[in-house]
């Protein structure tokens, strides 16, 4: 790999991992704020409001996760490393 | 193609080096077998012990078991509804017990006393080819859930409430196995390099929480997995109230 193609991949990943965490925090942010709420409401619904939580912000993060594949290609399997 | 540049006392982190075998014109990871058939192996053991006395008082595996079984009955009857959830309980079932068992031995089981040539075993999980044969094992699964149950009406979900969804329907089916995939794979190769990379600059101690947390994001991982596929099966089968 040419130090040109090794740095750029670097600054690539970086990027991806670090701009792709940017949405999903403010999106699990905000879910786990009407969480909050809604268990301050209605203390009772408790177990179902964890439950639905916990599943939307596996979502959310999935997207992070997606960045991070993407940086972890560059880094490991890189397919312009010729 | 390249190794971290440190190894570690329990276990080496090498991205993208395997233990290749060679079946006919395949070349086949090794190492991936060899874990996963010690995770299935150890599955099918507690179950065999499990369930050999069966008793009216459960105790010891059997109460294990018994307290599986509701659970993933649960998850199963609630995402798939009260008709089909049965037909459907041992494929989420099998699912959720092989994710669960390969992240948590992954993580748990000090594989580098194990000396294998080339690679290192690990968590089954932690390559991309076992996440994707899983998602695509779900496809076929929500595929066949709903083509059996309702037959070529099936494809009426597709144009449901309007004919414009149709082109985001068909992009879905393909998303569906990809997010599946890579959520799985990227969040225990995740866990895997933040604890790798954090016993590299301080080992003793300091990576503890760390993989506290690797062990609860992993069970949850396996159990979104379950979810997920119980949710697609669940869409397949739905029948709309007309």
């Amino acid at each position: 790999m040419d130090s040109i193609t090794s740095a750029a991949s670097v600054v690539a990943a970086g990027l991806a991992v670090g701009l792709g965490s940017i949405g999903p925090g403010i999106g699990q942010g905000t879910a786990s704020g009407g969480a909050v709420e809604g268990i301050a409401r209605q203390p009772e619904a408790e177990g179902k409001i964890r439950g639905t939580l916990l599943l939307s912000l596996a979502f959310m993060e999935s997207l992070t996760i997606y960045g991070l594949v993407v940086a972890l290609v560059l880094l490991f399997a890189n397919p312009f490393a010729g | 193609m390249v190794p971290l540049p440190f190894s570690l006392p329990f276990a080496a982190l090498e991205v993208g080096q395997h233990l290749y075998w060679q079946l006919g014109g395949l070349k086949i990871h090794g190492q991936v077998f060899l874990s996963s058939w010690l995770v299935i192996g150890a599955l099918l053991a507690l179950v065999v012990a499990g369930t050999r006395k069966l008793e009216r008082d459960p105790s010891g595996a059997q109460n294990l078991l018994e307290f599986l079984w509701e659970y993933l009955r649960d998850i199963a009857r609630e995402y798939i509804g009260e008709k089909a959830y049965r037909d459907w309980l041992p494929f989420i079932g099998t699912l959720f017990l092989f994710i669960f068992v390969s992240n948590w031995g992954g993580a748990l089981v000090p594989w580098k006393l194990i000396h294998l040539p080339s690679g290192e075993l690990g968590a089954p999980t932690a390559d991309i080819n076992t996440t994707i044969a899983l998602a695509l094992l779900v496809s076929l699964a929500y595929f066949y859930a709903g083509l059996s149950r309702k037959g070529f009406r099936y494809f009426e979900y597709y144009v449901e409430p309007t004919p414009i969804m149709l082109p985001f329907k068909i992009v879905e089916d393909f998303t569906k196995p990809l997010s599946l995939s890579f959520r799985l794979f990227g969040n225990i190769l995740a866990d895997e390099l933040v604890v790798a990379v954090l016993a590299f600059l301080v080992p003793l101690i300091v990576p503890l929480p760390v993989m506290f947390l690797g062990l609860f994001t992993s069970a949850i991982q396996a159990l979104i997995f379950a979810t997920l596929a119980a949710y697609y099966i669940g869409e397949a089968v739905h029948e709309e109230a007309h």
